[in-house]
């Protein structure tokens, strides 16, 4: 039997992961294992660069990003990292993008390499997937079939990219290559999956707006009414639940949800659970191993009623 | 109309969103409705093209003024496109409105339409109270502004 694609990845949770996004870490590891993917974690991995070091000096995040990606490579010998997060996934891809294009990336690379005592990433070296490539590519629909044992049928899903996912689009050489590659305007890999799991998924439109994350500190008002748009548009369709792939987003969703409620007096009922939460359900895990208590979002109530938890 | 009638004419965004309320609550005819959701969304982006100093344009991509005041909204701007696929909603939910007034789901599509537009208004508004806010969002302006 030949070796699915991506069957053994290095993983790189990133910090959101280690923090407001655990519940994200833990049911990616739960899934991982029960689909029998293997799942090695970077040694010693370091921020991405994030936003903050991006904005500030861009060259100094692509070296921090390289140095992850070198690890993986040259230390650990893996030719793909897995990266759940959509920033750290974007900021890995951008320094692949810079590290192939732009000499003077080239050059601050490895001068910041040499000083740091670690070897020099070359663009190629490996291949940053996201989570959802990881489980399209290795395990598919068929494979999210075939291993079903609780449907999530009946269960009407709104699936929530975000903007980081898919932008900018030259930094994603992959996708929009036709039938089977991921689109950067209407992004579906997560649709695909849930609904290979049984779920209803609802067209919905704001799928990659922007979550006012950007602007969370500067104009929270902004960041909550950003928010509380997705979820009445979601409500709208008659989505039960959004389903999230970035920790983020994830964590902006649920906490401008109860902001809502306290600043304008605006209650919405869908429910925020990570795709990877979703599918585990799906596959017979409990709840709790997929870090559903973990949560701010209260989703036992629906998911008891719908027969996923106990 | 002249770049510069366009710009005269243009309400305030506060009125823009008190009149986008409006109609998420009372859509009205069909049609009309959704021209003037459209046309409301020129208008959030007029907005965003005069705040950078720039002439609205007037040109149409694709049939529409709004992808192109988009595009000319994004240009030295990339993080603008965060809300491409938003501007290209509207303009989905237009067509079928208009394509089909007397669709059973032309309600949901108006409403939907009215949400569509209350976040491109939620996105340029949030960017146009702080100055610079655009580098913080999506990525770092070094790198798009070279490939986009």
């Amino acid at each position: 039997m030949t070796a699915k694609k991506y069957q053994k990845v290095a993983y790189y949770p990133g910090c959101a992961l280690e923090g407001t996004g655990h519940s994200y870490n833990r049911s990616t590891k739960a899934l991982g294992a029960a689909l029998g993917l293997e799942i090695d974690e970077v040694k010693n991995w370091n921020c991405c660069g994030a936003m903050e070091v991006k904005n500030i000096d861009p060259k100094l995040q692509t070296y921090l990003s390289s140095r992850v990606m070198a690890i993986a490579a040259q230390e650990m010998g893996y030719d793909a990292v897995m990266a759940p997060c959509n920033g750290c996934y974007h900021n890995l891809k951008k320094a692949e993008y810079d590290l192939a294009n732009d000499e003077e990336s080239r050059q601050v690379v490895d001068s910041l390499s040499k000083k740091a005592g670690h070897g020099t990433y070359k663009a190629g070296e490996v291949e940053t997937i996201h989570a959802l490539d990881w489980l399209k590519e290795s395990i598919g629909e068929d494979g999210i079939r075939e291993r079903v044992r609780n449907s999530l049928k009946g269960l009407k899903i709104a699936n929530y990219y975000g903007c980081m996912y898919t932008r900018p689009r030259h930094i994603f050489p992959e996708k929009d290559k036709g039938p089977g590659s991921e689109s950067t305007s209407q992004p579906h890999f997560m649709d695909d999956l849930l609904a290979a799991a049984g779920a209803e998924i609802v067209d919905y439109p704001l799928k990659t707006a922007c979550c006012g994350g950007a602007h969370s500190l500067s104009d929270s008002d902004i960041s909550t009414k950003l928010v509380l748009n997705l979820l009445r548009a979601a409500e709208a369709c008659g989505a039960d639940v959004i389903a999230t792939e970035c920790p983020t987003c994830h964590s902006g969703l649920e906490m401008h949800q109860v902001r809502a409620e306290k600043r304008f007096g605006i209650k919405t009922t869908p429910v925020i659970l990570y795709f990877t939460q979703l599918l585990g359900l799906a596959l017979g895990l409990n709840p709790r191993d997929l870090g559903v208590h973990e949560n701010i979002s209260d989703s036992l109530p629906l998911l008891r009623e719908r027969g996923l938890a106990v | 109309m002249t770049a510069a009638a366009t710009s005269a004419r243009l309400r305030p965004l506060a009125e823009i969103e008190a009149r986008i309320d409006v109609l998420q609550a009372i859509p009205g005819e069909a049609d009309a409705a959704a021209r003037e959701l459209l046309a409301l969304g020129e208008e959030i982006l007029e907005h965003w093209a005069i705040g950078r100093g720039l002439p609205p344009t007037l040109d149409k991509k694709e049939g529409f003024r709004v992808l192109a005041l988009h595009r000319q909204g994004a240009q030295g701007e990339p993080s603008f496109n965060a809300c491409r696929e938003t501007v290209r909603e509207l303009v989905y939910y237009y067509n079928l409105v208009t394509g089909d007034p007397d669709h059973p789901e032309t309600a949901k599509r108006l409403l939907l339409a009215s949400m569509v537009l209350s976040h491109l208004y939620l996105f340029v508004a949030g960017k146009m109270q702080v100055a610079g806010l655009g580098e913080f969002c999506c990525s770092s302006r070094p790198l798009r502004a070279a490939g986009e």
